[in-house]
């Protein structure tokens, strides 16, 4: 019995499954390692569930709910695999003494229980998020076994359907299982090569959310909680490596502005146009906090630049104290470690604000022609925008109504006529 | 949602009795499962309410109160600002603390408002009544 000793069971039953959820994903990961298998894995865990669900009512919630859940999976396992090794050996007549097999079990348990269970749990998320899955089937796989995520929520949050991310996560499970990998962490090289796409899926997850509007599933907007939560957890498994420390400081410093971007009727406000006392300054300070850890180690990969970039408006009390300068030197970095016409774009704005229009229109004329902007409306909205500022009227005004009818955005479109209209004839 | 976590004070927080380092390496170590777990957003502990002062209101009067405050249950020795999903998962956080204190203590937990339960107050609907309200009163 709980402390108090007034739980109802209904109330019982919520702090069993609130603890459950706590210990999942370790659960989850350090049986994975020992079965090799995440459905199996998942398996366990609830079997040690359901043991909890029928024990601590009586007993109470033990000491170490954890240690506890993961002895009770354990054993469970054990029993399977015993099971699994006479079955094999009646079919086979493999022989081999059940001593023998027993010690291979053995064995393999000391070795899951030495292991820390930080390693577990990274080794978990590695596997999950392994560049032979698709990004897609990386974040669903993520967000259910890591994440605890159910595959209905998962399905509403990407505006997917549950049969869809259902079989998303059975495929990337078989592929996991064929592939025969053992939920370790990767070390030195292969631990460099195959960290991007675990901060790739996080990044994604966060965009999803970030991308939801008002009016969304609340699932959707939660994405960024869940994206926050991962790169947490992942600062503190791995507090060596900057770029995880950089994609968290993009995060949360992203996330400070989720307050303020969107008006009352669920119009988007741009960054210099929103109301920076609605900030989320606790967000900030974690964020700045995060990037200057990043950049204590190297602030030069692209997780740590881009939060370095957020980082230079979180600083700005208001929208004209924003150092132009260093953006702009920032993105002449970024470029050469993110090379994108995106960023060329983005690039070229920096430089207008920092060095003035004609500064941007040089840098402009050099990405003009890629064709990956071709169509895409902020390159003649930028355009527009460096030749109203040069005083160029006509020229402006041509752009802005060129970008205004690639826009699909209608909110976008009268803004871009507007400033169409503001050219004169 | 984000809860604020009290921790409440005690006579001995209050005299300012300092943790044992038995204590402090238990709430390390639950410290760094919070991080860990990707929930604990801040958190700090606050000296006795002896350092404390208060500042009355009543209309425009301002009136200085200095510490220390008499009802110890009712102070806070410290604080964590939390992450979770709901507020079981804090409880259960909480319950895996190690006691804070030397003797009997409290932790409280508080759900702190988001954008979100404001919203509910100005639906569209509502802001576009207040709008045209507006309009016609010419501001």
């Amino acid at each position: 019995m709980g402390p108090g000793g007034t739980h109802s069971t209904g109330e019982t039953r919520r702090a069993i499954e609130a603890t459950f959820r706590i210990e999942r994903a370790r659960l989850i990961a350090g049986l994975a390692r020992m079965v090799r298998s995440v459905d199996l894995a998942e398996e366990r865990a609830q079997d040690a569930l359901v043991t909890a669900l029928a024990e601590w009512p009586g007993g109470g919630i033990p000491a170490n709910p954890g240690a506890w859940l993961m002895a009770v999976a354990k054993r469970r396992a054990i029993d399977t695999i015993r099971r699994d090794t006479m079955m094999t050996r009646k079919h086979d007549e493999i022989a081999q003494t059940l001593e023998e097999a027993d010690e291979d079990a053995a064995e393999a348990i000391e070795r899951a229980i030495d292991d820390d269970l930080g390693d577990e749990l990274l080794g978990l998320i590695f596997t999950a998020c392994h560049p032979m899955l698709s990004r897609d089937a990386r974040a669903a796989l993520t967000l259910r076994v890591v994440g605890g995520l159910t595959t209905d929520e998962i399905a509403r949050a990407f505006l997917s359907s549950e049969a869809t991310i259902a079989q998303r996560i059975v495929r990337a499970k078989k592929a996991i299982a064929k592939a025969g990998l053992a939920f370790e962490v990767p070390r030195g090289a292969e631990r460099a090569t195959r960290l991007p796409s675990v901060l790739e899926v996080i990044y994604l997850v966060f965009n999803e959310g970030y991308a939801a509007t008002a009016g969304d599933d609340l699932v959707r907007p939660g994405l960024c909680m869940e994206a926050q939560r991962l790169g947490r957890m992942l600062a503190g498994l791995m507090p060596e490596e900057a770029e995880v420390l950089g994609l968290l400081a993009l995060m949360e410093i992203q996330a400070s502005r989720l307050g303020a971007r969107a008006g009352p009727d669920g119009s988007f406000i741009p960054l210099t146009e929103q109301d920076r006392a609605r900030w989320d300054q606790l967000l900030i300070r974690r964020g700045l906090d995060a990037l200057a850890r990043a950049e204590a180690i190297d602030g030069g990969g692209p997780y740590a630049l881009q939060a370095a970039l957020a980082a230079c408006h979180a600083r700005a009390r208001r929208a004209g104290d924003t150092d132009w300068v260093r953006i702009a030197a920032l993105y002449d970095r970024l470029r050469g470690v993110m090379p994108s016409p995106v960023v060329d774009l983005n690039r070229a704005i920096a430089h207008s604000m920092a060095f003035g229009p004609g500064a941007g229109l040089r840098l402009l004329d050099a990405v003009a022609g890629d064709e990956a902007l071709a169509g895409y409306a902020p390159l003649p909205a930028a355009r527009g925008d460096f030749l109203f500022r040069a005083g160029r009227l006509a020229e402006a005004r041509a752009e802005f109504e060129t970008a205004a009818g690639l826009t699909r955005n209608g909110r976008e479109a009268a803004f871009l006529l507007a400033r169409a209209k503001a050219c004169g004839q | 949602m984000r809860v604020m976590v009290f921790v409440k004070a005690t006579e001995d927080s209050e005299q300012g009795v300092l943790p044992t380092a038995d204590m402090l390496e238990a709430m390390g170590r639950f410290n760094e499962e919070l991080v860990n777990a990707g929930i604990m957003l801040t958190g700090d502990g606050l000296k006795p309410s002896s350092q404390a002062k208060r500042v009355a209101f009543d209309g425009p009067g301002r009136k200085v109160i200095d510490g220390p405050f008499a009802e110890t249950r009712e102070l806070v020795a410290g604080y964590w600002i939390w992450e979770v999903k709901d507020m079981d998962e804090a409880l259960a956080w909480v319950k895996r603390c190690p006691n804070p204190m030397p003797g009997p203590s409290e932790i409280e937990i508080r759900p702190i408002y988001e954008m979100a339960d404001f919203a509910e107050a100005m639906t569209p609907e509502a802001t576009e009544i207040f709008d045209r309200t507006r309009e016609k009163l010419g501001s």
